[in-house]
């Protein structure tokens, strides 16, 4: 038998990344559409309880409800302690207190 | 037809060449594909991340009001309440009791948190991330130590959703009046009060009122709120900076590879290609393939990971990342949201310059004379 062609081999890749591709896009689709119900009962429990933040970073008290925090609560553990939570790399401080002229 | 014949010759062509020097290739391929699933990651689990916050925070309060006294938040008095129900569009106000604890056995941090319906006293309801960092299960005790150093003795009466854990999974429900014995917290404060408005364009009106009213207040409305979770994982954060800078440098890298010229062989070759009649047009053309075989794989292998790495396997390789110090995290799986703008992004940024970089060179070698290109 004849061996396959090198650019059919190739194709052949593409094609397959290709229909895997496709096929994740159709997850993405549906996995949004089943979503629904447990976003709700999220949202529901959000409104219920008045909650404001996601449960990300619980390592520090003010990492855990990165909306309400203020300017001085990062360094109130330690006269030295500057940002040094791993989550502070991730997240910045929230817009309110990143605005100019709005401080506190 | 006989375009697309040529086409296939010239593929043929092109990947018996690159299997020629098959180490340095694949190396390169495996290189370019974790480079694109790194950022495709951190692209996938942004937006997803992003999109569920934006989602489920929207039940938030309208406005929180807290008290802050020499610039830290303090408890706020009962009497705010009456103050800010009289403010004109308010349509309800009531106090917030919540406040962290800290479990030395665990090491964890809890969130506790008075629901407005009320909670049995002695008993409580605690997320799913409670249960496991303290090992207990439904109808266990938790014992907390009071302000005063005694213990409050709580049975847990049920366990929060596990769909929920993304925003529930350190909290305990519990009684206002265990609340207000752990803490002692007298009957006259809130930890801060939360309030409902008739119209939401009134927002800012209302919370310029209440900070004219109480002047050690600060106000803070939803939008503030939804506004926290768009900067997760903003490129200008620490670590992504980083992981950015790497790809960037990592992409120059690669670039500079290829248009700072062709290796000798490489040379040699298009010197032949061309000694035995190939169009200068045809040695670019058998470079773009080249370049498109080497960048379209490695973007389609390092999207299609990416995409099972956050979506399947709930971001196993960010986990260390995003739990940092913390003891309990929570288990969740993030809804593939996903923003094809940003695939596009990042098709253009990766597999364009790869290949223009790739036909560059090859151009200006195949534009000489093919005997001096062969000596």
């Amino acid at each position: 038998m004849e061996p396959m062609r090198k650019s059919s081999i190739y194709f052949i890749y593409l094609a397959v990344n290709l229909a895997l591709l496709f096929l994740l896009s159709i997850h993405a689709l549906v996995a949004v559409k089943d979503a629904v119900y447990g976003l709700d009962l999220k949202a529901e429990m959000v409104k219920k309880l008045e909650l404001t933040d996601l449960c990300l970073f619980t390592e520090a008290r003010y990492t855990r409800h990165l909306s309400q925090t203020d300017f001085n609560t990062p360094f109130q553990d330690h006269p030295m302690s500057f940002e040094h939570f791993p989550s502070g790399s991730i997240v910045e401080p929230p817009a309110r207190l990143r605005m100019k002229g709005d401080r506190l | 037809m006989q375009w697309l014949e040529k086409q296939r010759n010239i593929i043929d062509f092109t990947l018996s060449s690159l299997l020629r020097r098959k180490t340095k290739n694949i190396a390169l391929m495996i290189v370019y594909t974790l480079v694109v699933f790194v950022l495709a990651s951190v692209m996938f689990f942004a937006e997803a991340i992003k999109k569920e916050a934006s989602i489920i925070l929207r039940g938030s309060p309208e406005i929180i009001v807290q008290r802050l006294v020499a610039g830290r938040q303090e408890l706020a008095p009962v009497g705010y309440i009456e103050g800010i129900k009289k403010i004109r569009g308010v349509q309800s106000v009531s106090g917030r009791l919540w406040g962290y604890y800290f479990e030395p056995v665990a090491g964890a941090n809890f969130t506790l948190m008075v629901p407005e319906d009320g909670s049995e006293k002695g008993q409580i309801e605690v997320g799913k991330g409670i249960l496991r960092s303290m090992r207990a299960s439904e109808g266990d005790i938790l014992s907390l130590k009071s302000y005063t150093g005694d213990w409050v003795v709580l049975k847990i009466k049920g366990a929060l959703s596990s769909e929920s854990e993304l925003v529930s999974s350190d909290l305990i429900l519990t009684s206002e009046e265990d609340f207000r014995n752990v803490f002692g917290i007298s009957k006259e404060y809130f930890t801060d009060i939360t309030l409902h408005v008739r119209n939401s364009r009134e927002l800012a009106t209302i919370a310029q009122k209440i900070k004219d009213l109480y002047p050690d207040t600060r106000p803070i409305v939803r939008d503030d709120i939804l506004r926290t979770y768009d900067s997760i994982f903003n490129w200008r954060s620490g670590l992504l900076l980083v992981i950015m800078a790497g790809a960037g440098l990592a992409f120059i890298i690669f670039a500079w590879d290829k248009a700072s010229g062709l290796s000798a062989e490489e040379k040699k070759e298009i010197g032949i290609l061309k000694a035995i009649g190939w169009e200068t047009s045809d040695v670019i053309l058998m470079k773009f393939w080249e370049g498109t075989a080497i960048s379209l794989s490695s973007f389609l292998a390092g999207i299609i990971l990416a995409y099972f790495h956050v979506f399947f396997t709930s971001s196993t390789l960010f986990e260390p990342v995003l739990k940092g110090w913390s003891v309990l995290y929570p288990k969740f799986r993030l809804t593939p949201f996903i923003d094809e703008a940003q695939v596009m992004t990042l098709f253009f940024l990766t597999v364009l310059p790869y290949t223009v970089a790739t036909i560059v060179p090859s151009w200006r070698a195949a534009s000489v004379d093919p005997d001096s290109v062969m000596r």
